[in-house]
């Protein structure tokens, strides 16, 4: 319904309406990669790599099998 | 009935947008951040290899005091035949987030590369170009080189441990030994494990084989491919 709205919001004939739909799922996929997902992205539990006293929340759960 | 249906339509066109929208955070952070991060890294290490080439070699001593390294900083080329023919990676002073981005980053406070103590690194198993994704293809034996602008430090793999990640006596002066006065040269290498996970943490252990001056060079073969890799 939100899809079918915008389509029909879109002016022209088709060639330009199917061209102004792909240039709004470029702009959109362009804010998501250079400013969204960066932002996110720290907040997600996968890209610790380092020993930190402070990773006492990830630890938790963890299984120490190395003793 | 009506305003049902549309609430229904609205309803469903979000959940599918949601949907679209995380496997497109999958894709950023699996792919894009690698490409990205390979270009960056990439280019700090020409920059870094025409810099240690422009500098006149100093005869002085080989192994330099990490805190001369300003945080942030890419001061060495690590290269792992293991790991690739053509593998090198920069390393940058610290190890915070933004730093490991752009390269393999260098604990604060830890020995220097070549130094007596422990040479501690981080560096990351998967997305932003991933420097250690094989790093539990690393075997007994296998070089890792340190090429600074002064010296390139060889090490030679030891052993490996899979510890929590609040584990820090791995980058104790003596590797799991906190505490310890250091008399040997170790290098420690860390990285999340599983892939794709940050439960535990995946760590090499190197020790130093030699330090060579850069007017020396590194032996022939040192770069070598080990068999099976």
């Amino acid at each position: 319904m939100l899809y079918a709205a915008i389509w029909r919001a879109l002016p022209g004939p088709l060639a330009v309406r199917i061209l102004l739909a792909a240039v709004l799922v470029l702009a959109v996929v362009a804010v998501c990669f250079l400013w969204l997902f960066p932002r996110i992205a720290p907040l997600m539990p996968f890209n610790d790599n380092t020993v930190d006293p402070s990773a006492a929340r990830a630890a938790s759960y963890v299984h120490q099998d190395h003793r | 009935m009506k305003a049902a249906r549309w609430t229904l339509g609205i309803v469903g066109d979000l959940l599918v947008t949601a949907g679209l929208l995380l496997l497109l955070f999958v894709g950023w952070q699996l792919w894009w951040t690698d490409v990205t991060a390979n270009r960056t890294q990439d280019a700090t290490v020409s920059t870094l290899t025409r810099d240690f080439a422009e500098t006149p070699a100093p005869t002085g001593p080989t192994s330099e005091q990490p805190k001369a390294v300003p945080f942030g900083k890419a001061f060495a080329i690590v290269r792992i035949p293991r790991l690739g023919a053509d593998y090198a990676r920069p390393l940058l002073q610290g190890t915070s987030r933004d730093v490991l981005e752009d390269g393999i980053g260098h604990y604060d406070g830890t020995a220097g590369p070549g130094a007596i103590g422990n040479f501690a690194v981080a560096g990351h198993r998967t997305t932003y170009g991933r420097p250690f994704h094989d790093i539990d293809k690393l075997r007994t034996g296998d070089v890792v080189v340190v090429e600074t602008k002064t010296a390139y430090s060889v090490y030679a793999v030891k052993r490996h441990e899979i510890v929590a990640p609040t584990d820090v006596q791995v980058i104790a002066p003596v590797p799991d030994k906190p505490g310890a006065k250091p008399t040997e040269r170790w290098m420690t290498m860390t990285a999340c494990h599983p892939k794709y996970s940050a439960a535990q943490r995946y760590v090499v252990f190197a020790e130093l084989v030699k330090t060579y001056p850069r007017a020396d060079g590194l032996p022939a073969g040192t770069l070598a491919v080990p068999k099976g890799a």
